[in-house]
């Protein structure tokens, strides 16, 4: 497998690769989050007690599974770049850092939007809240923490390492509804073997769930080939990439 | 044996720049003092935030003395000349974190019945307060270990440290004032109690790997 792999440690093969997985991510990316978000938030029968306003789902939780989903990426990327020392990989960890931060402050925000109606407050102090605030604070240390080292390999690594020690909070996230009694309601899709939703909801919502996913690849390929072409702007093959500058 | 070593070398440090570790116990004296000033001197309000206002106060003064944590031995070529020799860098640490509690969380712990006092907090509140602070400071001083390794090298470290390690502390904070509140109703509060020994045994396992290999990256 690592011989399969290892061509992409190097930044020219990633950077092509990336380019040619680019324009396929994108649209369907932007296919399924078309048809999800659609279909999910006007053609999706109204909820018996809430009403219309559980519609905010199909935007809430895609984007708050994924911005779990992004940490556990950023911090593979982290142990893949701590371990084996690959360059590319402390360049996909920063990749992923800003747009996993973005789903956090939408998950946050869709959250609070919903809960002022049905809870009759914008924020309340509980677990899952609590612990979804922390991993966005953690988003922003990676970011800030990457940016204040005037030696940029250090900064690389040491960001890579808070990714890393970061991942104790994706547990508590997850379990947050389960260990206490929280106001957020508990997990009603990934209970497989009898999801508490409807089909009818259900389906709109999984396929906005893998539509966050498809655009979560695809900005990491466009983010990390912006990073690959800034970082090795001084090799050859970059000059002749852009034209002999 | 080393880590003994270790320690008597960070003790006399200590001993040498005294303010180290006396500016932070007295800022967090005029921190708490602060609080009946700003919210007026009612005995009930004082006795209802006070958990809250002792375990942040506690935070704050163990951030201001984890800024320094490294600097000095990363500046002067300690952490280099550990990291290129043979000794074992887990005993640095271990004694770092450990001299670090002895000045900062001890002290903290020591002081806990005058700041009862000031606050007015009853008897049961009282040891309630002692034993979250107890469990509470070691896990306080190895995440701050943590952070100041990891911003050791870092330009602006000051504000970034409190960035990173703030949101750390929240979990903490979390269990540490809910038992004293607990306590302060007359309730149980060994369920708090035994997650903070758990999330302490967590990070002592946990921590002080990931702080030798924050001391390497910044030295590489």
């Amino acid at each position: 497998m690592f011989k399969w792999l290892d061509p992409y440690a190097k930044s020219e093969t990633l950077y092509h690769f990336c380019g040619k997985l680019l324009p396929y991510l994108m649209v369907t990316a932007l296919t399924l989050l078309l048809l999800g978000n659609v279909w999910g938030l006007a053609f999706t029968p109204a909820d018996y007690q809430q009403g219309d306003s559980y519609r905010i789902i199909h935007i809430h939780v895609p984007s708050a599974i994924m911005s779990m989903g992004a940490y556990a990426a950023m911090a593979s990327a982290a142990f893949v770049a701590l371990v084996w020392q690959i360059k590319v990989a402390h360049w996909a960890v920063l990749a992923i850092a800003p747009i996993g931060a973005t789903y956090t402050a939408i998950a946050l925000i869709t959250g609070m939007a919903w809960g002022k109606p049905m809870w009759g407050a914008w924020w309340v102090w509980d677990a899952r809240l609590t612990s979804e605030l922390i991993l966005l604070f953690l988003y922003l240390g990676v970011i800030a923490l990457n940016g204040a080292f005037s030696d940029r390999q250090v900064g690389a690594k040491v960001s890579s390492l808070l990714a890393l020690i970061g991942v104790i909070n994706l547990p508590i996230i997850h379990f947050s509804v389960e260990w206490w009694n929280t106001l957020h309601q508990g997990a009603s899709i990934t209970k497989f073997a009898r999801p508490s939703i409807d089909p009818s909801m259900l389906w709109p919502l999984l396929i906005s769930i893998l539509a966050f996913a498809v655009l979560l690849m695809a900005l990491t390929c466009l983010r990390l080939r912006t990073a690959i072409l800034v970082n090795e702007q001084h090799r050859p093959w970059v000059r002749k990439l852009v034209g002999g500058l | 044996m080393v880590s003994v070593i270790f320690l008597q070398r960070e003790l006399r440090l200590l001993a040498r720049q005294k303010a180290d570790w006396l500016n932070p116990i007295l800022f967090f004296i005029i921190v708490l003092s602060l609080f009946p000033l700003g919210v007026g001197p009612e005995p009930n309000m004082l006795r209802i935030i006070a958990p809250g206002v002792i375990w942040i106060a506690a935070l704050l003064s163990v951030l201001l003395a984890s800024e320094r944590l490294f600097k000095d031995d990363y500046r002067n070529g300690v952490i280099e000349q550990l990291v290129a020799g043979r000794q074992s860098l887990l005993a640095f640490v271990l004694a770092k974190t450990f001299a670090n509690w002895l000045s900062t969380g001890l002290p903290l712990l020591l002081l806990s019945p005058v700041v009862a006092l000031l606050l007015g907090l009853e008897q049961a509140a009282l040891g309630a307060m002692a034993l979250t602070l107890l469990l509470g400071t070691p896990l306080l001083s190895l995440l701050s270990v943590l952070g100041s390794a990891l911003t050791m090298a870092a330009d602006k470290g000051g504000i970034l440290l409190a960035l990173l390690i703030l949101p750390l502390y929240i979990p903490l904070l979390i269990f540490a004032s809910s038992a004293i509140e607990a306590a302060s109703m007359g309730l149980g509060y060994q369920g708090q109690l035994a997650i903070l020994l758990a999330m302490l045994l967590l990070a002592l396992a946990l921590v002080p790997m990931a702080v030798t290999s924050a001391l390497r990256i910044n030295v590489s």
